[in-house]
């Protein structure tokens, strides 16, 4: 048993991608399915493990093949990446009892060996993204999950041949966001000769006013700014969330652009350091202003969506600019607010994609005509979506409350009042679009001829269900959620200047 | 039963008493049994908390901590037991007449009327106890939220544009405003929790305290101050009884309760007479006060008549806080049981009206008083009640505001109040007058004789729908003689 928990960090990541192959020679539909919810609830339990260990003992550094670091890897796990792959694999588990049924219905059935296959593809790499200590580790687990994630999108096209478009689409993009990514690694490996994370926050310090460290920076950011969907640089996200089947919806909204995040966050204060002059520019000139644009166009076009589904992708772009908002603040409480949100974001999208994918399910198409008057016919998914919906504005009580207050107080903080403010207005932007939708379900008539509709079935039900009681109850006692992110928060400020 | 206990059922009762409504709502009669054996119970359970509270005990419950140092917390004070009393009480009678008015016009979905009901109530107990200010916000949004689909009941276009703007103005104010007021108090003061004599002394630059009180009244959409104040007239397309929630009950009472309880244990009173910060308020609060009444006068619609006069009648209440002074509050506070009682009669009126004959406009409504005798008398006492005549209740709380203006020297504010009262008359007494001394118009226009009983003689509205409003009438009698016990109960919030 001792032995499991020795090499937990590296059974994280290799226990899904061997599978994965495995899972491409499985017949039918449930065979595949039953083997990738097997691993997701491994990973899920090992990323538990890693975060009990982390939070006892400190930070975990595992030598693959017993290689010293830095000239192995090293998969190194420390309170917040301990907490994204909780993120990741536990997303995963609630979402893959969730997947059965809606991918038979949304999926070629000839198909479900190879789309499970992704998904466990994908998982790994974000798993492997997030877990590895080598910065060169992260470009290739990251393209391992970008690469599959496009299969995935592309899965969409029984439903909507437009799958095919959206997912090339994210294809290009994508890879030019890895590619400067690995150019930005380039640079950085030229001048400091090591690939190591830990190794490279050690040799950079001496090198600050080297042009080539400069540039890699950029690099990196832009690179990782096109995976995470920075504003301007979300174009490839919407089509994607919207015609990608509902699974992969839910899973890639909640998880995905997290990792990114996580990668940004990592190379801003461990490798770099916001006490950099050209780091704490980036923070008040680039992020800052991106970020509140982000806000209020991200939300802006949400409100004129009829698609329910790319309504919440623009409200994604709009979330993800909370996070980047956190960064940009500098301090303990708004880096809280980022960590906090990439944990509370990825409960509310989830929960709001689960929902779509039940009405979809039933009706098929997701627009805001079609689910008028539903709230009556699918109590407890409309309920949901209320629920979760409050949880995307913020209401007190849900955990959008609690990213948003130490947002706020981080702005408070620095001084810069127009930002707190600009904050609140934003969350009023999504109670337009939240209740545009409660508004439809419930006090809207039927559109005619649509006959009647059932309740979504309790397998999809349940773990919806599992997700909007996770938003209150982690908005109630934030206890667990806000010791990890001020923990991490803190390491990061602390350790960086 | 211990006091936590009896706090904790406070939420308690209402929250299972929706469940409850839930599960009956096929038999409509178990369904409205459930209702009032709910409210009942609860009644009688904030009753057993009240005398603790009158002999100066203050129950506390924690319930949990959310963030460190911000716990959701209740606690009872004086105030917050007057507002305890007054919605749990009223929502009785509320209820009686929920079920005369509901059955009588034959609404749809009365179920979820019940429930969301109770739901508001749960939230007005919470809001009534909290013990610091972000559980009084958290409270404050539930009671919106549940609100909403009693604005927008009937469903059809004019209900849903109402219940939008309803929903739009409170949160928008609430999360716009208040929220950003409470996280600056939070990161000034270090703590939210209602205290005696407030938390933001020497905390916060005293040229910054008009900012962050304005905050808080314009926050507090629910108070309805002047330019916030349009969702009240808009929330008008909800059934009458609806409109008794909030007009009486539940949901201005919660501003105008939450403006006092900021004022008092958030910046305290003599925090804002030192510093004059809330001088501005006097003057935007008399404004509202005075352009509401003018409105209101303008208004042939009886519920929009009413719903303007609310606007002004809130107003006073801040107006009390406003003048920071010890009477005042407790003027204000007063007014918040003596203008419950007042309105939700006049309004239980104007439903009982509208079931039994579907008028709706004032000048529609001449010699409805000799047919409706019961109706019109009690919706005479609540005028006077309202106006401030002895000896109804509503003279008591004028009269501490007048006093309280005395005493700080602002002389222009007792003309105001004075001014006010006059309108209240213009705007209140012609609707009794044209009921009882103008002859109806001779021959019944086709389409009155909806109603059951159209013939002449008594034809009042179902007897649930007349007694309550009665019974209320009665209550504005009774108050005022009593009125000296509840001063004695809020004593001590003014030190």
């Amino acid at each position: 048993m001792s032995l499991l928990f020795e090499h937990m960090a590296a059974l994280q990541v290799a226990v899904p991608l061997l599978s994965a192959p495995v899972c491409s020679l499985l017949r039918g539909g449930r065979q595949p399915w039953f083997l990738a919810l097997a691993v997701s609830w491994f990973a899920f339990f090992a990323s538990i493990s890693l975060l009990i260990q982390v939070l006892d003992s400190g930070d975990i550094s595992y030598h693959m093949g017993n290689w010293a670091p830095p000239f192995g890897i090293e998969y190194r796990v420390d309170a917040i990446n301990a907490f994204v792959l909780l993120i990741i694999s536990g997303i995963s588990a609630v979402a893959l009892p969730y997947a059965r049924l809606s991918v038979a219905h949304e999926v070629d059935p000839r198909r479900h060996g190879q789309f499970y296959t992704a998904y466990l593809l994908c998982l790994t790499g974000l798993l492997g993204g997030t877990i590895t200590g080598d910065a060169f580790n992260i470009f290739v687990f990251l393209e391992i999950s970008s690469l599959s994630a496009y299969v995935l999108v592309a899965a969409g096209a029984r439903q909507d041949r437009r799958a095919l478009t959206a997912a090339y689409n994210y294809l290009v993009l994508g890879t030019v966001g890895a590619t400067f990514f690995v150019i930005g690694i380039g640079l950085l490996y030229m001048v400091t000769g090591t690939l190591n994370i830990t190794d490279l926050a050690e040799r950079l310090p001496p090198l600050v006013d080297n042009r080539a460290v400069q540039a890699g920076f950029a690099f990196i950011i832009v690179g990782m700014g096109l995976k995470l969907a920075m504003f301007p640089m979300h174009t490839w996200l919407p089509n994607a969330y919207t015609y990608a089947p509902s699974t992969v919806t839910v899973f890639l909204a909640s998880t995905a652009t997290k990792v990114s995040v996580y990668v940004v966050l990592r190379f801003l204060f461990t490798v770099f350091g916001p006490s950099y002059g050209f780091v704490g520019l980036t923070f008040e000139y680039i992020f800052l202003p991106l970020a509140i644009l982000a806000m209020f166009i991200g939300s802006a076009a949400a409100i004129y969506q009829t698609n329910l589904k790319r309504l919440f992708a623009y409200s994604s772009v709009a979330q993800l600019g909370y996070m980047v908002l956190g960064i940009a603040l500098g301090n303990v409480a708004g880096l809280t607010a980022t960590v906090l949100h990439l944990f509370n974001h990825a409960l509310m999208k989830g929960a709001l994609f689960m929902a779509l994918g039940c009405v979809a399910l039933r009706i098929g198409a997701v627009s805001i005509n079609g689910v008028r008057g539903l709230g009556r016919e699918m109590p407890w998914t409309f309920a949901a979506i209320a629920g979760a919906g409050l949880s995307l504005i913020g209401v007190p009580s849900t955990v959008g409350f609690i990213s948003k207050w130490y947002l706020i107080l981080g702005a408070l903080e620095n001084g810069w009042w127009p930002v707190a403010v600009l904050i609140v207005a934003s969350s009023l932007l999504a109670v337009i679009y939240v209740w545009k939708i409660i508004e439809a379900a419930y006090f809207g008539a039927a559109p005619e001829g649509r006959g009647p509709v059932s309740e979504a079935p309790l397998e999809m039900l349940a773990p919806l269900w599992l997700m909007v009681v996770a938003n209150f109850y982690f908005g109630i006692d934030a206890d667990l959620t806000t010791s990890v992110a001020g923990k991490v928060a803190a390491t990061f400020l602390g350790g960086g200047s | 039963m211990s006091t936590e206990m009896a706090l904790a059922l406070t939420l308690l009762i209402p929250s299972l008493g929706g469940i409850a409504i839930a599960w009956a709502g096929r038999y409509p009669n178990l369904r409205e049994a459930v209702t009032l054996i709910t409210a009942s119970v609860l009644f009688a359970v904030v009753i057993s908390l009240l005398q603790q509270v009158a002999d100066g005990g203050a129950p506390t419950l924690m319930l949990i901590e959310v963030l460190p140092g911000l716990p959701l917390m209740l606690k009872v004070e004086p105030l917050g037991m007057l507002f305890g009393c007054v919605a749990s009480g009223l929502w009785i009678v509320n209820s009686l007449y929920s079920f005369g008015y509901m059955r009588g016009t034959n609404e749809t979905n009365q179920t979820r009327f019940y429930i969301c009901f109770a739901i508001a109530i749960a939230s007005s107990m919470g809001i009534a106890f909290a013990g610091n200010m972000f559980t009084l916000f958290i409270f404050y949004e539930i009671l919106t939220i549940s609100t909403y689909p009693l604005v927008a009941h009937k469903q059809n276009a004019e209900a849903r544009s109402g219940a939008r703007l309803y929903l739009g103005l409170l949160i928008g104010t609430s999360i716009g405003f208040q929220l950003v007021a409470i996280i600056w108090t939070w990161v000034a003061a270090g703590t939210l929790d209602f205290t005696i004599g407030g938390i933001l002394r020497d905390k916060i630059d005293p040229t910054m305290l008009p900012i962050l009180l304005a905050l808080y009244m314009f926050g507090i959409g629910k108070a309805a101050l002047m330019p916030f104040h349009r969702w009240l007239p808009a929330a008008m397309v909800a059934p009458t009884p609806v409109s008794a929630l909030l007009h009486a009950v539940a949901v201005v009472k919660a501003g105008v309760f939450t403006v006092l309880k900021v004022v008092i244990y958030i910046f305290g009173i003599e925090l804002l007479s030192e510093t004059g910060a809330s001088g501005w308020l006097i003057w935007v609060a008399s404004f509202t006060l005075l352009a509401a009444s003018l409105v209101a006068i303008s208004k042939d619609n009886l519920k929009a008549r009413l719903a303007y006069s609310t606007i002004s009648q809130l107003s006073y209440i801040i107006l009390g806080a406003a003048l920071a002074s010890s009477l005042g509050v407790l003027g204000g506070a007063l007014h918040i049981a003596t203008h419950a009682l007042g309105k939700i009669t006049l309004f239980m009126c104007a439903g009982a009206i509208y079931v039994a004959t579907h008028k709706t406009e004032i000048s529609d409504m001449q010699g409805l008083g000799r047919v409706m005798p019961f109706t019109f008398a009690a919706f005479c006492i609540g005028a006077l009640s309202i106006i401030g005549l002895p000896p109804f209740a509503g003279s008591w709380s004028k009269w501490y505001l007048a006093l309280a203006a005395a005493d700080t020297g602002m002389v222009l504010v007792i003309a105001v109040l004075m001014i006010s009262s006059l309108l209240n008359v213009a705007y209140l007494m012609p609707v009794v007058a044209r009921g009882f001394f103008r002859p109806a118009p001779a021959p019944q226009p086709v389409g009155a004789a909806v109603a059951p009983g159209a013939r002449f003689g008594l034809a009042e509205a179902p007897l649930l729908c007349v007694i309550p409003p009665c019974l209320t009438a009665l209550g504005c009698l009774v108050l005022f003689f009593y009125a000296d016990e509840v001063v004695d109960l809020l004593r001590p919030i003014v030190g």
